[in-house]
């Protein structure tokens, strides 16, 4: 988080952060697993694909994994021997392959719901596709998700918060309005009612989560701007002539920014827990997109294949978990009055 | 409060009406698929297009959208939501058939969490940083992480008569065989039974963060200089507990109230769905993958209006419970 800051002003606070946060084992847990996650879902090829770190073919040495970057941005392409082949089945080839040898979208029917066993370690769905893989590369879809729309919630929040707070008078009367009114909408209604409506897509379901999980944010950044507006120091850079957009983005916002950064780090947990069940649902994300929520969905149905309603469930909770322990250990870190409170 | 209302119905009324997915194009389809069963020809496709102008001009779709808003909110005021596109019923009908079971759910869950966190935080702030306030601390923490669809789906394999355990039924909230002639307490119990999982599916995430709550505002009151003041005049602590401290703490608790009702209504679309239970959750998940903008936009506001009405009654119990707070005009 301390990489978030902008400019060396606020070095010194964010140093000190660090290294109060690391104070706290429960926290420091947290932050360690969240970046483990962030490691696996950038490295998810790398873990589990049908693909081999690297192979040799008929006296040539490939690195199937890596040429697959580039023939996707088409900057490369695959000779024609190697073009459409299933690696695995590849006769005479010396092949090494990653831990996972499988890719979610491999469907193999001939061992649907496999239970968990060695060659699946997490066990197989109702098409026969790896679970492992399919939670390995889910990660990737949820923290996207998460990032993408807490980003978007951010950027919406607090313009929002920021116009109110240093504006005050009547546009912050029709803001803290439209504050209210999100409030008090039934939000997840709201958002299986949009992500239902519109195509499936990974970007709008982005966009739709971000779109109706501003508030929070919106209001701390207010409430900051709100105390802060009225310090010297903000006076004083409105009287050496400083433009409003200078004063509330350079000067306050920076100042701005501590409670912000907790909100964030929940609201991360929250999206990914919103995407999970909307995924749980059916809706959102497309069908043919493998994630924590639609591995669930499909243990909902299938009440004896068990492994599907663990390790998926589990991989989000552990998600979820982490991230609130990084947010409450940043939150007694830089708000110590809030302590105790979610 | 009444702006509030507008705002949220006119958010809801222009998702609805500018999403993509003309409801009478889905309509003529669903019907042509069933009639022609493939091709359309080019005279079939003339009959189909004038069929659905007849239907937007039933319900209005082909006028101008603030037309359509203004028809919408009018009729409002008579409980006229219109009918439901999918089998034309009318929708509040429809409301009114499945209301009750989904506030007999809410409320039920909102009495567990309050019945639940209320001890937990009394024993939290009473003995603090104790082993049993750092387990509750961290139970509380851990629960509050679990995702609602992963306990739902646990409980649906694994104790509701999966391949290992039938403690539960898997959904629904009376048993098949059901009958009014049952003695009272079968009744009860048969109610009860199928409602528990439910209820605790809903409650827990409630429960753990209200106990968090509870603790906070317990520890805060009990720093206070009058507890000081009633324990050294030598009452006992369980009368300073009880009736000094836990009173004063209760009071932040109402308007918590507010703040968990849009939350048990969106989990009650899971539960709901998951559980099969005839409430507005299911009718909503329903409605909105079948497009049914009128009941997806009444149930839309009768949720908003439950909303409303909770910070109403959360606001109103807060004046009742502490005189300190008065809701006259603010003095100057």
């Amino acid at each position: 988080m301390q990489s978030n800051t902008a400019g060396e002003t606020a070095q010194g606070l964010w140093s000190d952060v660090w290294q109060r946060f690391k104070r706290n084992p429960i926290a420091l847990a947290g932050f360690v697993v969240v970046c483990g996650l962030g490691l696996m879902a950038l490295c998810a090829d790398f873990l589990a694909n049908d693909k081999p770190y690297y192979t040799q073919y008929q006296s040539k040495t490939y690195f199937p994994i890596l040429r697959n970057y580039l023939v996707e941005t088409k900057l490369s392409q695959w000779p024609a021997e190697l073009l459409n082949v299933d690696f695995k089945k590849l006769a005479g080839a010396k092949s090494f392959f990653p831990p996972i040898p499988y890719r979610p979208s491999n469907i193999n029917l001939l061992e649907p719901l496999e239970p968990p066993s060695a060659r699946h370690w997490f066990g197989t769905d109702k098409l026969g596709r790896d679970v492992m893989a399919g939670m390995i590369h889910g990660a990737r879809v949820s923290l996207s998700i998460g990032f993408v729309a807490v980003g978007i919630a951010v950027a919406i929040g607090v313009v929002l918060g920021a116009i109110a707070g240093y504006f005050g008078s009547w546009i912050d009367l029709i803001v803290s309005r439209l504050f209210e009114v999100m409030l008090s909408i039934p939000t997840f209604f709201l958002l299986i009612t949009i992500a239902a409506l519109l195509p499936p897509s990974i970007f709008l379901t982005m966009a739709i989560i971000g779109a109706t999980s501003w508030v929070g944010m919106a209001r701390f950044t207010r409430n900051e701007f709100l105390k802060i507006r009225n310090l010297d120091y903000v006076t004083s850079a409105i009287a050496l002539g400083a433009s409003d957009r200078k004063v509330m983005f350079r000067h306050i916002l920076p100042n701005a920014l501590a409670p912000v950064i907790v909100s964030v780090v929940l609201g991360i947990a929250g999206a990914i827990l919103v995407e999970s069940s909307l995924s749980f649902l059916g809706i959102g994300v497309p069908a043919e997109l493998v994630t924590w929520g639609s591995i669930l969905h499909e243990a909902s149905s299938t009440t004896f294949a068990w492994w599907l309603a663990v390790f998926p469930g589990f991989a989000i909770f552990i998600t979820v978990l982490a991230y609130y322990l990084v947010g409450e250990g940043l939150r007694e870190v830089l708000d110590p009055r809030l302590r105790g409170l979610r | 409060m009444i702006p509030t209302f507008i705002g949220i119905t006119l958010i809801g009324f222009l998702i609805m009406r500018l999403a993509p997915g003309d409801p009478a194009e889905l309509r003529a389809a669903g019907g042509l698929g069933a009639a022609a069963g493939g091709g359309i020809s080019v005279e079939k496709r003339g009959s189909v297009d004038e069929a659905v102008a007849q239907w937007r001009a039933q319900y209005g779709l082909d006028k101008p959208l603030h037309v359509q808003y203004a028809v919408w909110l009018k009729n409002l005021f008579t409980l006229n939501f219109g009918e439901s596109f999918k089998d034309n019923q009318s929708v509040w009908e429809k409301i009114l058939e499945r209301l009750p079971v989904t506030v007999k759910l809410n409320l039920w869950s909102l009495l567990v969490v309050y019945l639940v966190a209320i001890p937990l935080g009394v024993y939290s702030a009473t003995h603090p940083n104790s082993f049993g306030d750092q387990v509750t601390t961290f139970a509380a923490f851990v629960l509050f992480a679990v995702p609602l669809v992963w306990a739902a789906t646990m409980a649906i394999v694994f104790i509701c008569g999966g391949d290992f355990y039938y403690l539960f039924p898997p959904g629904g909230l009376e048993s098949l065989d059901f009958a009014d002639d049952w003695p009272v307490w079968k009744q009860l119990k048969d109610h009860a039974w199928h409602l528990f999982l439910p209820v605790v599916l809903l409650s827990y995430d409630g429960f753990a963060g209200m106990s968090r709550y509870m603790r906070a505002s317990m520890l805060e009151v009990l720093g206070q200089d009058y507890v000081q003041v009633a324990r050294s005049k030598g009452l006992p602590e369980r009368i300073v507990i009880a009736k000094h401290v836990l009173r004063n703490s209760l009071i932040p608790q109402v308007t918590i109230l507010a703040s968990i009702l849009p939350g048990l209504i969106g989990g009650s679309v899971i539960i709901e769905t998951i559980f099969s239970i005839p409430g507005l959750g299911q009718l909503g998940f329903e409605s909105v993958l079948a497009r049914d903008y009128p009941t997806v936009l009444a149930l839309f506001t009768v949720s908003a209006v439950l909303t409303l009405f909770g910070i109403l009654l959360s606001d109103i119990l807060l004046a009742a419970v502490d005189p300190r707070i008065a809701f006259g005009r603010r003095q100057q």
